[in-house]
């Protein structure tokens, strides 16, 4: 047992080492309020699309999807070209625009597009509630790996990592922070190809045996069990809220303001889109593999695969090292989206909840950033003991249907229709968030059951969405007297290519 | 000492006036919002929502209607490509190529319109072309 630890531990110690450094080295040259904000928005694109995907690749991709695809198969496929397709979306409808508008959140966007302070309030929460869902699998991610490869209990790893995060995010500062989620990115990619050369090679002298073979005839068929009419909704609810759940996460919007302009928003997108992609193909290797060497894990323990498969095909001093690496990989995830997200819900707390006056007494702008990232993490940590057993990435996914049925609809009709009033925004976001949150609390709470019921609660979008966007314009047409008297002005404003030089 | 936080200030790109430059007419219509200009920016609006809806089909007329064909022809669950089955070979593999694809053709056609536009612009009214930006 004692060696078996060592990897694990080495690969732990690391990252957090590296991320320290790297964030330190940051910030020596982090020298303006700007810098540290929003890094001076002059983050090229290439530089950015590293750390918007080391931000976005979290334990659901690096561990989840590999589980999920060795247990069910093709349908899970969905999950990573959902999450890549949506920036695609993002790219389509939202990034330039949303850059030009000059909002820092997604709060900041609702408040300067509908000059309404009741619609940022309602998006503050939002995002807080969206955050801590996003928040509970990376905890639970982490207390699984420290488990497998250490044998620590779940929660300790749960513990370390929102003790790591609350120390790294109060220092903070944008700048530092891109050259962490950078690093993270390639070692991310990293951790997982280095492996999978030596695990493919080592299938290739075992005789390259056939995964399909070895799993039921559903494993092919991209289609959500049971197939059938439930099977067709299932899958395609889940494409709409991953599509279109990308463009509302909260911790991906406040990296777009770090982009010079519109125009690099976009090439940053694109970028994205290319090393999601180069990622993503990775996680099927892993899981048709396991098909073959770890069978023992398609029941219950698939989550544990990517760290497990090395050392179970590979021995001896070669598979600690994979062993390591994969694990160096999955602490990595954990701590980038995490720390992004801890930032992103504390912001909001911060300005919304901490940084106001209670009685007397009114805390100053750092401590109450720190007090409201202390929030930000603990809710989360308290939430994800009980949960330990739901797989990583539905959880995930769960927060995707929440984004795509409440931001999404409010930024694709901000930016693109100039009648949405602030009444029609607040009651679609109400009866998007309450549908899709009423199905996510029903999912999280009761386990998981046959029929129409059940689909239709554990996979909202296909309903929340639309009728978020409906509400959202019926509404608006009804209330069209109240239409923000600057919407016209904030129109041009987000369209209008930077060559062209209005008056601001 | 309000309860109210201050009000948001919003740095929306790099500085984009210059002092020294005659601004164009067409620049002017839109920042006085006179009719002329309104035709100006609804037609970039439409231009570039078209345009979204036309890669947002193409995207759905392909990676989308993938679920329903495997529900209409269940024996695509069969079919191989060489070794890998049919399925993981489209959705593992062929998918993200393709997004980055249609994503490089958005930001080309994309980057046209808002040149055009900006030239479009920039010559209305302006006798003498150094005025051009």
């Amino acid at each position: 047992m004692s060696t078996d630890v060592v990897p694990g531990v080495v690969a732990v110690t690391l990252v957090s080492l590296a991320t320290l450094v790297i964030g330190t080295w940051g910030l020596r040259i982090s020298r303006t309020t700007s810098d540290f904000f929003v890094a001076s928005r002059t983050v090229r694109p290439r530089l950015n699309a590293s750390a918007i995907g080391g931000e976005y690749l979290s334990a659901a991709s690096f561990l989840g999807v590999a589980g999920l695809l060795l247990t069910f198969g093709a349908e899970m496929l969905w999950y990573p070209i959902g999450w890549t397709a949506g920036y695609l979306v993002l790219l389509v409808l939202v990034a330039a625009p949303l850059r030009r508008s000059g909002a820092y959140t997604l709060p900041d966007f609702a408040e300067a597009r509908l000059g309404s302070r009741g619609v940022r309030k309602l998006c503050s929460v939002l995002v807080v509630g969206i955050g801590w869902l996003y928040l509970l699998p990376q905890f639970q991610g982490a207390g699984v790996t420290l488990r497998s490869t250490i044998g620590a209990p779940t929660w300790a790893g749960s513990l370390v990592v929102a003790v790591v995060v609350l120390a790294s995010v109060s220092p903070g500062g944008m700048r530092s922070i891109t050259f962490v989620q950078a690093f993270q990115y390639w070692l991310k990619l990293t951790a997982l190809l280095i492996p999978v050369f030596v695990l493919l090679a080592v299938w290739m002298a075992d005789g390259a045996a056939d995964p399909a073979a070895a799993a039921p005839a559903s494993w092919s068929i991209p289609l959500a069990s049971p197939g059938g009419g439930i099977g067709l909704y299932t899958t395609y609810s889940l494409i709409i809220a991953t599509f279109l759940g990308t463009m509302g996460l909260p911790h991906v919007v406040v990296r777009f303001y770090t982009n010079p302009d519109g125009r690099a928003a976009r090439r940053t997108t694109l970028a994205v889109l290319g090393l999601l992609g180069i990622f993503y193909v990775l996680p099927p290797v892993y899981a048709a593999l396991g098909r073959i060497y770890a069978p023992s894990l398609v029941d219950g323990r698939s989550d544990v695969l990517v760290l497990e498969l090395p050392s179970l095909m590979v021995g001896g001093a070669l598979g600690a090292v994979l062993t390591g690496l994969v694990t160096a990989g999955a602490f990595a995830a954990f701590l980038s989206t995490s720390s992004g997200l801890t930032i992103a819900v504390a912001g909001v707390l911060s300005q919304d909840v901490t940084g106001r006056r209670w009685g007397s007494r009114r805390l100053g702008g750092v401590a109450a950033f720190r007090v409201a990232a202390a929030i930000a993490v603990v809710v989360p940590l308290l939430m994800s003991l009980p949960a330990q057993d739901v797989a990583v990435a539905r959880t995930v996914g769960l927060a995707f249907a929440v984004t795509a049925s409440t931001f999404a609809p409010l930024l694709m009709l901000g930016i693109w229709w100039r009648g949405l009033t602030p009444v029609g925004a607040v009651a679609g976001l109400l009866v998007g968030g309450l549908g899709s949150g009423f199905a996510v609390a029903w999912t999280l709470a009761t386990s998981p059951s046959a029929g129409w019921a059940s689909a239709l609660l554990s996979q909202p979008a296909a309903w929340s969405v639309p009728a978020s966007f409906c509400t959202m314009v019926v509404v608006s047409r009804l209330t069209r007297a109240t239409v923000p008297a600057h919407a016209g002005r904030f129109m041009v404003r987000l369209h209008t290519p930077e060559a062209v030089e209005l008056q601001r | 000492m309000s309860d109210q936080p201050p009000p948001r200030v919003r740095v929306t790109g790099p500085p984009r006036r210059r002092a020294d430059v005659v601004r164009p007419v067409g620049t002017r219509e839109i920042d006085a919002e006179t009719a002329l200009g309104e035709v100006f920016m609804r037609s970039l609006l439409r231009e570039q929502l078209f345009l979204a809806l036309r890669v947002l089909a193409a995207l759905g007329l392909t990676l989308g209607l993938l679920p329903l064909l495997f529900h209409l022809f269940p024996s695509l669950g069969d079919a191989r490509v060489g070794q890998m089955p049919l399925a993981w070979l489209l959705l593992g593999v062929l998918a993200y190529p393709w997004l980055v694809l249609l994503g490089w053709f958005y930001i080309r056609r994309a980057e046209d319109h808002e040149r055009d536009f900006a030239d479009l612009v920039g010559s209305v009214g302006s006798a003498d072309p150094e005025d051009e930006p």
